[in-house]
């Protein structure tokens, strides 16, 4: 009964029905995870630790005990994000300095699940302390792209969106601070997630920039993402900043988007957008016409600051919430030192990575007396007028629409050396979080061989509203690739797209490292 | 008349004595082992977040407004960041440029003088964990070959009190806090307790020429928790600056240690005063409201103030001012003094008792006013025998010396212990002439004129009848036996 069962394919809402039907159990359905994983986990490397014993017990356990106490859930496969913490199973947060961490509590949204009875594949891998677009800052090695394995998964969800992608995993969790979400969902052809700020407890959750930092689903449809969202999301008495939902997250049944009014940012698009990624926003836009829906321009002035005023405001707040990490309560604590102050600076000198560092030493600087005004004062202001912007544009339009990242995948080590342009990856999603909305990345095709993300964002709390339109849209671009494993760079990753059987073949696009040519003009 | 005018300012810091932490569920407690009321958010686990007590703003709202400071509708918590092994998250959650509460006036007395400090701010925050430094001397931090940290006291919800430097000399500080503690106490929300260091205080502290309006460079002690030493410290420290400026030195600003030994300060490097807390909004929380009614409705709950009290019952129980301050200046004290009243028992009688054996007792035995065997019931009762003649002074003060050590009541120890009033003359007649038989010599100096000596003879019989016998009756039978 299950052998035609494809990881690359099987939706959460098919492996429920199969699994409340009786058509399948648990523990086998857990199974064509870990046998996937198995398969092909050491090219994507989407996890930091997989938790197989665990979770084929568990599966085991809710295909024997559990009759009608049965969770909403229950033994859905699931991948988590490595920054929210697991009790008694190690939480690295992407870092040598919480290597050997084992949370004593569970993060709220990890417990609701939990409590669903999901089947936890393992913990996701991702940028260290979620500080990157690409996963390759994670002190455990970068993620690959399934797509094309010579490309990045994205970042920093990169493990999470890679788990989905490559059939690793049924769905995922990730956290979102200035795309972390959907520009891994983007680049890996999944449906990410980023509900309004407060939605979903942030309890557990490791922070790297508390004002911006939000827990959200990734998918391989936008009903899955709903699915997952509902049971997440909700007040959580240990959050003061979470708040309870308008109403319920219902299930998405929308085919049309009849009457919808969507606006398109003019800066968004002029924010030079890869020519392939473009053709597809602009197909999709076409096609959002046709379901009935108008599209306006709109104009949102103050993205230009949006970016800078970001990488203040995220490395200001990242350079206290990383304070705490000091080698004495908990994780990593270096034994080069004699006494305190060295084993202090011993410590986080070894324990971060250089990407953490930068953004520690860039926050410190921002807070500091004297320039605290310039820098941290600056941007709060930019923050206001940003949000400003938002609700000036949503006083026109239902929902604001964007290619999710203005490139595909691109080149593992392409921008490392240069913080600047990995910066650029954000600059349609990072708007978002400063204003704390809601929005989804959702497939729109392929551009050469490389999926590409479309971005709805909706007011706040207008995640129903922006669910169904999502998978009316969804419904009418009808996204059915899956990734090929191939490795656009031959040689060293060589027979891996091969081993796929069934993997439906793309048109091969031309080498990723003359696009990334293209992109740097 | 001192050429140099005191300036001293205090900034007093509070626990409050609420079930549990400022940020989290732990319990608040005092003496418990080592670490064992911590959780992920006290601890500073990686994704812990905090949540603010309620009961904790309610207790700050109500010194706010004891304090008379204006309540803000809106206030902001910080984050004020300091790298220390007793702050496991290295930052403090605390109030900044948006705090509770603002503007509030502090009226104390020193002596027969009513004196007034502006406050202002009253905020609150969390306290750090507790620092244990072992193999050192005296548990200080140098020479000490290891240090521990006991997260049970961090979270604690702590207020704290921004004085203005309005307080003119050593003795007004010492006045101040403690009429300051007395309030505190008085609301329900901090015992206040000295040795665990409860309430606690900075102080800054400058001279300027008398009369002039510039503030003069100031230096700062802190840290303390004992009146005296605090006494001790400013009446080192203002000589210390006249001498320096009068030398046409100059005051560095500084921290000042104190040494209780030879009760004297010294400047330390100003070094450490070089902190950049670096402060900024607390993502984690939302900024607090305090809507008007509720503030009203805390201010309606609120207990008499100290102040009011000791005039009131300057008018009411027709006492001194001194002693008024030393009944009414604490809740407690104030609590036991006006139940003794309401027994019937008049007010300096009470007042002598309350401030004399009574409190003496308190003091022997480390009691609050209220507490132990003798309530005021029990002290009202033995207070009627004196009032009705039936004890003297010196009886009911053996009464109630046993009435704390058996435990027991007035009236029953009396008669136990054979220790009522001999108001019976005939037997008292006899004991007058068995001393007048004893002393011939001095009865012939009397009779010679040498009349003062009546009290001698009364002070005989009073031994000889072991203070049991009534002093008026005696010295009436006296006088009448001397003359026959
Ligand atoms: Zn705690």
């Amino acid at each position: 009964m299950t052998a035609g069962l494809d990881p690359l394919r099987l939706t959460a809402r098919e492996a429920r029905r199969l699994l409340t039907d009786g058509e399948i159990a648990a523990s086998e359905l857990t199974k064509i995870y870990l046998d996937q994983i198995a398969r092909v986990e050491d090219r994507v490397h989407a996890f930091i630790l997989v938790t197989a014993d665990n979770a084929a017990k568990y599966a085991t356990e809710i295909d024997r005990e559990m009759g009608a106490t049965r969770g909403a859930l229950a033994g859905l496969p699931t991948a988590i994000k490595d920054n929210m913490v697991t009790e008694g199973v190690t939480t690295t947060c992407g870092s040598k300095i919480l290597g050997n961490y084992q949370p004593v509590y569970t993060a709220t949204a990890v417990r609701r699940i939990w409590g669903d009875h999901i089947v936890m594949l393992g913990k996701a891998n991702m940028d260290e302390f979620a500080m990157g677009s690409s996963t390759e800052n994670s002190a455990f090695g970068p993620t690959r792209n399934p797509w094309d394995l010579a490309t990045v998964p994205g970042g920093s969800s990169g493990g999470s969106a890679a788990a989905v992608a490559a059939g690793e995993a049924l769905w995922a969790l990730g956290s979102d601070t200035g795309g972390s979400i959907r520009q891994p969902a983007a680049l890996c052809g999944v449906v990410g997630m980023k509900p309004t700020y407060g939605a979903v407890s942030r309890y557990g959750l490791v922070a790297f920039a508390s004002s911006l930092d939000q827990i959200g689903p990734l998918t391989r449809t936008v009903y899955d993402c709903a699915l997952l969202l509902r049971r997440i999301a909700g007040h959580d008495p240990c959050d003061s900043t979470s708040v309870a939902l308008p109403s319920e997250i219902e299930l998405p049944t929308a085919e049309r988007l009849d009457g919808l009014r969507c606006g398109i940012p003019t800066e968004y698009v002029a924010a030079g957008i890869e020519p392939g990624v473009l053709s597809r926003f602009e197909q999709t836009v076409a096609l959002i016409e046709e379901l009935g829906a108008t599209c306006v321009e709109i104009s949102l002035p103050h993205t230009e600051y949006a970016l800078p005023a970001y990488y203040i405001i995220a490395p200001a707040e990242a350079s206290a919430n990383l304070a705490r990490f000091d080698g004495v309560r908990y994780g990593y604590r270096s034994v080069h030192a004699d006494d305190l102050t060295e084993m202090y600076e011993a410590t986080r000198g070894e324990g971060f990575g250089p990407e953490v560092k930068r953004r520690i030493m860039i926050g410190t600087y921002a807070l500091s007396s004297g320039y605290y005004q310039a820098y941290y004062g600056q941007a709060q202001k930019v923050r206001t007028l940003v949000r400003r912007d938002f609700d000036t544009a949503f006083a026109q339009v239902d929902l604001i629409v964007s290619p999710t990242s203005p490139t595909v995948a691109f080149c593992l080590g392409s921008r490392t050396a240069d913080p600047l342009a990995m910066y650029q990856s954000d600059i349609c999603t990072i708007p978002v979080n400063l204003a704390g909305l809601p929005a989804i990345s959702i497939p729109c095709g392929l551009s050469d061989h490389l999926p590409v993300g479309f971005q709805l964002v909706g007011p706040a709390f207008s995640e129903n509203r922006l669910l169904a339109a999502a998978h009316a849209l969804e419904g009418a671009i009808g996204f059915t690739a899956v990734p090929t494993f191939c490795d656009s760079r031959g040689a060293s990753h060589g027979a891996a797209g091969q081993a796929e059987p069934g993997a439906p073949t793309e048109p091969a696009g031309p080498d990723r490292r003359a696009a990334d040519e293209d992109q740097r003009r | 008349m001192s050429a140099w005018e005191p300036v001293i300012g205090l900034e007093v810091h509070v626990e409050l004595d609420t079930q549990t932490k400022m940020f989290c569920g732990c319990a608040v407690t005092k003496g418990d082992p080592p670490n064992t009321h911590t959780c992920p958010v006290c601890l500073a686990h990686p994704g812990a977040l905090p949540v603010v007590n309620e009961r904790a703003v309610e207790y700050a709202v109500r010194i706010a407004l004891a304090l008379g400071c204006t309540v803000r509708p809106r206030s902001v918590f910080h984050r004020k960041n300091y790298f220390y092994p007793d702050l496991p998250k290295a930052y403090q959650i605390s109030q900044y440029d948006e705090p509770l509460a603002v503007a509030g006036l502090f009226e104390y007395w020193v002596g027969e003088q009513k004196l007034s400090c502006r406050i202002n701010r009253v905020h609150m925050e969390e306290d750090a964990a507790k620092l244990i430094h072992a193999g050192g001397d005296a548990g200080r931090i140098a020479g000490s070959e290891y240090s521990m940290v006991d997260f049970n006291r961090g979270g604690t919800p702590l207020i704290e009190i921004v004085g203005e430097p309005d307080i003119p000399s050593p003795e007004a500080a010492r006045e101040f806090l403690q009429q300051l503690r007395n309030l505190v106490i008085g609301l329900g929300v901090s015992a206040c307790n000295m040795e665990e260091g409860q309430i606690r205080w900075d102080a800054n502290i400058s001279v300027r020429p008398a009369g002039a309006e510039r503030l003069g460079t100031r230096t700062e002690l802190k840290n303390m928790n004992s009146f005296r030493f605090l006494q001790q410290a400013l009446e080192s420290e203002l000589p210390r600056q006249i001498a320096v400026l009068e030398a046409g030195g100059a005051i560095g600003q500084v921290t000042l240690h104190f040494d209780p030994e030879s009760g004297t300060t010294t400047p330390l490097r100003s070094k450490e005063e070089a902190h950049d807390y670096r402060y900024f909004p607390e993502p984690d929380l939302v900024p607090l409201t305090a809507g008007e009614a509720w503030v009203d409705e805390v201010r309606r709950a609120l207990p008499e103030p100290p102040a009011a009290r000791v005039e009131r019952f300057m008018a009411q129980y027709g006492l001194s001012r001194y002693d008024a301050v030393v009944l009414g200046g604490g809740s407690a004290m104030a609590r036991f003094y006006e139940e003794l009243a309401a027994e019937g028992i008049d007010a300096k009688l009470a007042a002598n008792w309350a401030m004399g054996e009574y409190s003496a007792h308190l003091n022997a035995a480390g009691l609050e006013p209220g507490h132990g065997h003798v309530t005021a019931q029990r002290l009202a009762a033995l207070l009627r025998l004196v009032a009705g003649g039936e004890l003297s002074g010196t009886g009911a003060k053996q009464v109630f010396a046993l009435m704390v050590e058996e435990r027991g009541e007035a009236l029953d120890i009396v008669s136990r212990h054979d220790l009522g009033q001999v108001s019976d003359s005939a037997e008292l007649e006899t004991v007058v002439a068995a001393v007048l038989a004893e002393h011939p010599a001095q009865v012939e100096q009397f009779r010679a004129g040498k009349d003062q000596l009546a009290g001698f003879f009364v002070g005989q019989v009073m031994k000889a009848t072991q203070g049991k016998a009534n002093p008026q009756l005696v010295g009436e039978l006296v006088r009448a036996a001397l003359s026959g």
